[in-house]
């Protein structure tokens, strides 16, 4: 298993496609305002999906310092 | 800051990009920054940053070379093969990284396309094929699927498509594969092994653009077009697996060619050693 992460979102990189929140696997993700936002019920496994297919790298996956 | 991946491996002051909101460009440009980072990584890959050199040509795809932090080249129009087939000639221990369009490699730079393919010269050509010609507006291109709108073809395209992959397999590249942009790791896997192959190597990358293509086929957004990728695109493992009935309407996403073929510039240095001999 990796370390322990955290996910991090840059909203001044985000162009609003909605690409994160839909392939998101646990529907984390919401648009609000045209920026990607993490929903407040926090249903984040920390997958990286969504990083994986950011095309503007506004959403990633960070190491926590232990 | 940015993740530590786009810290390292591109010009942060150059970012966020130019491309459009859900341009399966920026996507693509990550897979092969994870590419080069996880060879980079590895020892026993030969791969260093010191020694790799990023070409492109011109077109939305071709501004990646600007975007990554290597040592880079953005040349002219479909010429960036030729560029790369210099520079590795000049510097056979390079490895030298061609980022380009489906315009950029199949229509004006076809012909380069081929004969790098026929010589099978080192060089990892990573074709971000979009469908259309974006960064001027949404004209066809070589691969612009055949029935299908574009602002130089208002009552369809009654074109047929290069498949890329197939046609650079066909001109000899003796390491062919094909990725999209939604299967970002498998993507990322074909990106390294194509360039750890010693000879010529394509991946022919399905990108998205919804702002040229997209929107005007009704094939909808970014969203719509990557979810088409996946529903209609299959890894290799599970393509093979399934009928051939199955397979007749589904895209493979993997290695098409892989053959040891002699390398161009290995060839080269052997005759070298041949002429001074027989001096």
């Amino acid at each position: 298993m990796v370390g322990k992460k955290m996910l991090v979102i840059d909203q001044s990189w985000c162009k609003g496609c909605g690409i994160c929140v839909a392939f998101c696997p646990k529907q984390a993700l919401e648009l609000v305002e045209e920026k990607v936002c993490l929903k407040a019920d926090n249903e984040c496994v920390l997958c990286g999906q969504c990083e994986l297919r950011c095309p503007d790298y506004a959403i990633w996956l960070e190491d926590l310092e232990e | 800051m940015p993740s530590e991946l786009v810290h390292k491996f591109m010009r942060i002051d150059h970012l966020p990009h130019i491309w459009c909101a859900g341009c399966g460009n920026g996507i693509i440009m990550r897979d092969v920054a994870v590419a080069l980072q996880e060879l980079i990584d590895d020892p026993e890959s030969g791969v260093s940053r010191e020694k790799t050199v990023i070409v492109s040509g011109i077109g939305c795809s071709s501004r990646a070379a600007g975007y990554m932090d290597f040592d880079s080249i953005h040349t002219t129009h479909g010429r960036a093969i030729a560029f790369a087939t210099g520079i590795k000639f000049a510097h056979p221990e390079l490895e030298v990284i061609v980022l380009t369009g489906d315009g950029d490699c199949s229509a004006i730079g076809g012909n380069h396309l081929i004969h790098a393919a026929r010589r099978n010269i080192g060089l990892t050509v990573i074709a971000f094929n979009n469908d259309i010609y974006g960064m001027t507006g949404g004209q066809y291109s070589p691969t612009t699927p055949t029935g299908d709108v574009a602002t130089t073809a208002p009552y369809g395209n009654f074109d047929r498509p290069f498949d890329i992959a197939q046609l650079a397999a066909g001109a000899g590249a003796s390491f062919t594969a094909r990725g999209s942009a939604y299967h970002a790791r498998e993507t990322t896997e074909l990106i390294k092994q194509g360039i750890q192959h010693k000879g010529f190597s394509l991946i022919d990358v399905f990108s998205v653009c919804p702002t040229y293509y997209g929107r005007k086929n009704h094939k909808g957004g970014a969203v719509e077009m990557l979810a088409w990728q996946k529903e209609n695109m299959v890894p290799a493992s599970r393509y093979y697996a399934m009928s051939e009935e199955k397979r007749r309407d589904k895209i493979m996403v993997g290695i098409l060619t892989h053959n040891d073929f002699p390398e161009y510039t290995q060839q080269y240095a052997r005759l070298l050693e041949r002429a001074k001999k027989a001096k």
